[in-house]
């Protein structure tokens, strides 16, 4: 019996195909005038009309986008009918901070950065330290054997965790997706976590459905996300029906998490107390990898491609979308004023350990990768190593009174 | 989203089964009335702007309500959204205007001298006098789908128009985006100046869009009329002063919405209107009149009393905090004002509230007395 499941693979078998044909192939339409009314809306309205005021805006997609380049993608759209104009919504809506440069821009569908190539390139280079996506290819590599000297020393590492996300191709990303989709993310991905065994085996909390108790059990264990109150998310309309088909899945011993349909289809989460980061990455990437079999056997696969690695929503997170960090103490170093010139230069950054948003308090910091396209998984997280293993080494020479030294700093990219 | 219906074609290709919202926690309007059929024969359709049934019931999907508070939860893109949605709107609207039928026809009226009395209202008691409502102009889609280039048309025809109004009514348009900080101050000390919604029942339908571009305020030189453009509504206009002279507040309402039609029309703009629903605005709980005509009265006494909620309800007012909708009552200072906006005319409200507020302070100054006021109970209008 031909059903709607059924249906939908052979579109969605198409739209794998040919989003895997890579850059200049793609199908992408011109805003069909169905009607006269559109037409003449186009006639009264001409892009200059529409042009965003960017007077007062700080983020990427304002120091990209020109009246000319708004002319010329202002009519088009992807294959699933998405607009340059619900791309960048967020980023005129939020005009950004004065000392903090925000994207400015989302994708809708894959298809976004193909189709609104002449925005999304110059957003993702400037984001990016220069990586040009016109002329570069990123790597991917989740080999966690190439790791080395991933066991910090305890003293000052508190916890070590490792996160990336991945889409469903042939499903519209979190600002454009319909109910239909969201909820085919969920099944497509639970289907396939249900399949994990061993140390990986667990199981779905449907945010929508959990019980008090479980909800209350996940606060504490600091896994429950909660509807995205950032202007920055619901300005993207990310935050659309709430809390249908969103989620969070672990494993029995806690330490590998996936989030359904918040920011991305899926957060991965790999984490654990303690300096382990081999041992976090190895799950990381056997985790990883195991789900991307299970949704392979039915049919589906990650968006990737070679020029921007693993597509998510928001472009600050393409190619590997990792974050590979510690909760780490370094009381002396820390309050040196040197510290912040050694994070830059073993590209690394510091956030309190709230998050993003939030300020070390105390001495314990969170430290993870500042680079996210244009070098491997397994480089991304030998350079936290390396760096963490080198902050450690300076805060030992500081409690014995020892001097310390600022690294070169590493190059950016692969030559 | 503006420029046509970008979306909806790829949403067809999922059954309307698939794509049907979970609204099984919800208390609104548009969760009581919708049903999976109705769904199913509307998701297809779409206003000639390209305004589809996901885009009206949005808000009403990420807002559930409030287990006491019964919000709408549906808005309008424009003019049409009310005719090619009508049969989720009606039930809607006959819900939230108490029985209003889609047969019924609504009369407008903004003649002030239909309005008896409301000239003295006892100072001691009313603190101020205000009366409200939006105008929606023709031909140009509502703020949850408005493009950029249409809010600014809007603001453009608004400031022009505007800036004919002359003696009484003489005044100078704020943009949002341009205002320097005295004026910005000022404004807010005068509490005319209005902000980026974060209502989410607001931002949800998208009406919070490139904020603050297109939006600014209006007021004339005797801060006693102003106009809000391009916030929830076009247009809304206000008209208030201090004490207790609605006659007089009505009239410069009256005077100031008609002259202001009249420019609008000049300039080849209508307001949208209909016999049926009157004035359109983006809000199905504002259609008709749009009018909300209250005053700020001190009630200590009558508030305290077992029967103030029956007395408002019987009188067809409603009660709000002194900091408008969403605040409560201080020192025993109300706002009161009309309940009803659709299928009584604008006069018809305003003698309702203001013979309303006359008995209510009659009943105030008995209870100061410690006398009984059993015997003023009205009856339900």
């Amino acid at each position: 019996m031909a059903n709607s499941f059924t249906r939908m693979m052979s579109g969605r078998n198409t739209a794998v195909m040919l989003a895997s044909m890579g850059a200049g192939t793609l199908a992408s339409g011109y805003l069909l005038s169905d009607n006269a009314a559109a037409a003449e809306k186009r006639r009264l309205y001409p892009p200059s009309a529409d042009f965003p005021d960017l007077r007062k805006h700080n983020n990427c997609m304002a120091s990209a986008l020109t009246p000319t380049i708004y002319g010329q993608l202002r009519d088009k759209t992807t294959p699933n009918n998405w607009t340059l104009d619900q791309c960048i919504q967020t980023g005129v809506d939020n005009p950004g901070h004065p000392f903090i440069k925000t994207v400015g821009m989302v994708a809708g569908d894959e298809e976004s950065y193909e189709v609104f190539g002449e925005i999304f390139d110059p957003v993702i280079k400037d984001r990016h330290n220069g990586y040009d996506p016109r002329t570069m290819k990123h790597p991917t590599d989740l080999d966690a054997s190439k790791i080395t000297s991933g066991m910090f020393d305890e003293r000052f590492v508190l916890s070590s965790r490792v996160r990336t996300g991945r889409s469903i191709r042939g499903l519209s990303l979190p600002p454009a997706c319909s109910r239909s989709e969201r909820r085919e993310v969920e099944r497509v991905v639970v289907t396939a976590l249900s399949g994990l065994k061993g140390d990986l085996a667990g199981r779905y909390y449907s945010l929508g459905e959990m019980s008090d108790r479980e909800q209350q059990q996940l606060i504490d264990e600091h896994f429950l996300f909660d509807k995205p109150v950032s202007p920055l998310l619901t300005a993207a309309g990310m935050a659309r029906d709430w809390p249908d088909a969103r989620g969070i899945w672990h494993n029995n011993e806690k330490n590998f998490l996936i989030w359904i349909n918040e920011e991305d289809h899926t957060r991965v989460i790999s984490m654990e107390k303690g300096g382990n980061m081999k041992r976090v990455f190895e799950r990381f990437c056997r985790g990883l990898k195991q789900v991307e079999n299970l949704i392979l056997e039915r049919g589906w696969e990650f968006m990737w491609n070679e020029r921007l690695g693993y597509i998510l929503t928001c472009p600050s997170n393409l190619g590997t979308g990792l974050r590979a960090g510690v909760h780490i103490r370094l009381p002396l170093l820390s309050r040196d004023h040197r510290f912040k010139k050694m994070l830059d230069n073993l590209r690394l950054q510091k956030r309190g350990t709230g998050g993003v948003d939030t300020a070390a308090t105390g001495d314990t910091v969170d430290i993870s990768n500042l680079d996210r396209l244009g070098k491997s998984e397994v480089e991304l997280v030998q350079l936290v190593i390396d760096g963490v293993n080198y902050l450690i080494e300076c805060e030992k020479r500081l409690e014995k009174g020892q001097d310390i030294k600022i690294p070169p700093p590493i190059p950016q990219f692969r030559k | 989203m503006p420029f046509g219906n970008t979306h909806n074609e790829m949403k067809l290709k999922f059954t309307s089964e698939q794509e049907y919202p979970d609204l099984s926690k919800h208390n609104n309007h548009m969760a009581k009335v919708l049903t999976p059929a109705m769904y199913e024969g509307l998701r297809s359709k779409q206003t000639p702007s390209g305004f589809t049934l996901d885009d009206v019931i949005q808000t009403g999907i990420d807002n559930p309500g409030h287990p006491f508070i019964m919000t709408v939860g549906c808005v309008a893109g424009d003019e049409e959204t009310y005719e090619v949605f009508k049969e989720l709107l009606d039930p809607v609207i006959e819900d939230r205007h108490g029985g209003y039928k889609p047969s019924d026809k609504h009369k407008t009226d903004l003649n002030p001298d239909n309005l008896k009395g409301g000239d003295d209202l006892d100072p001691n008691y009313v603190l101020s006098s205000r009366v409200r409502t939006g105008r929606s102009v023709r031909g140009f889609c509502l703020p949850p789908h408005c493009s950029r280039g249409e809010r600014r048309a809007v603001e453009k025809l608004s400031i022009e128009a505007l800036a004919s109004l002359s003696g009484d009514l003489n005044g100078k348009y704020y943009a949002l985006k341009n205002m320097t900080d005295a004026e910005q101050q000022q404004l807010i000390d005068d509490h005319f100046l209005f902000d980026k919604p974060v209502s989410p029942l607001l931002l949800a339908s998208g009406m919070g869009r490139d904020w603050p571009d297109a939006r600014g305020i209006w007021h004339n030189d005797n801060k006693t009329f102003l106009v809000w453009v391009n916030e929830e509504d076009h247009l809304r206009v206000i008209s208030m002063q201090k004490g207790g002279n609605m006659k007089e507040v009505f009239n410069r309402f009256c005077t100031g919405l008609t002259k202001i039609e009249t420019l609008f029309k000049e300039r080849g703009h209508a307001f949208m209107w209909n016999e049926h629903l009157g004035y359109v605005l983006t809000c199905p709980s504002n259609l008709g009149t749009g009018l909300r005509a209250g005053v700020h009265v001190k009630l200590p006494n009558m508030s305290k009393h077992a029967k103030f909620e029956d007395v408002l309800k019987r009188l067809r007012l409603q009660k709000r905090g002194t900091g408008g909708v969403d605040t409560a009552a201080v020192g025993g200072v109300f706002d009161i004002s009309n309940a009803d906006r659709l299928g009584f005319s604008e006069v018809e409200l305003v003698q309702m509230m203001v013979d309303g507020i006359k008995l209510l302070i009659e009943m105030e100054k008995k209870l100061e007395k410690g006398q009984s006021i059993d015997d003023l109970i009205p009856a339900q209008k």
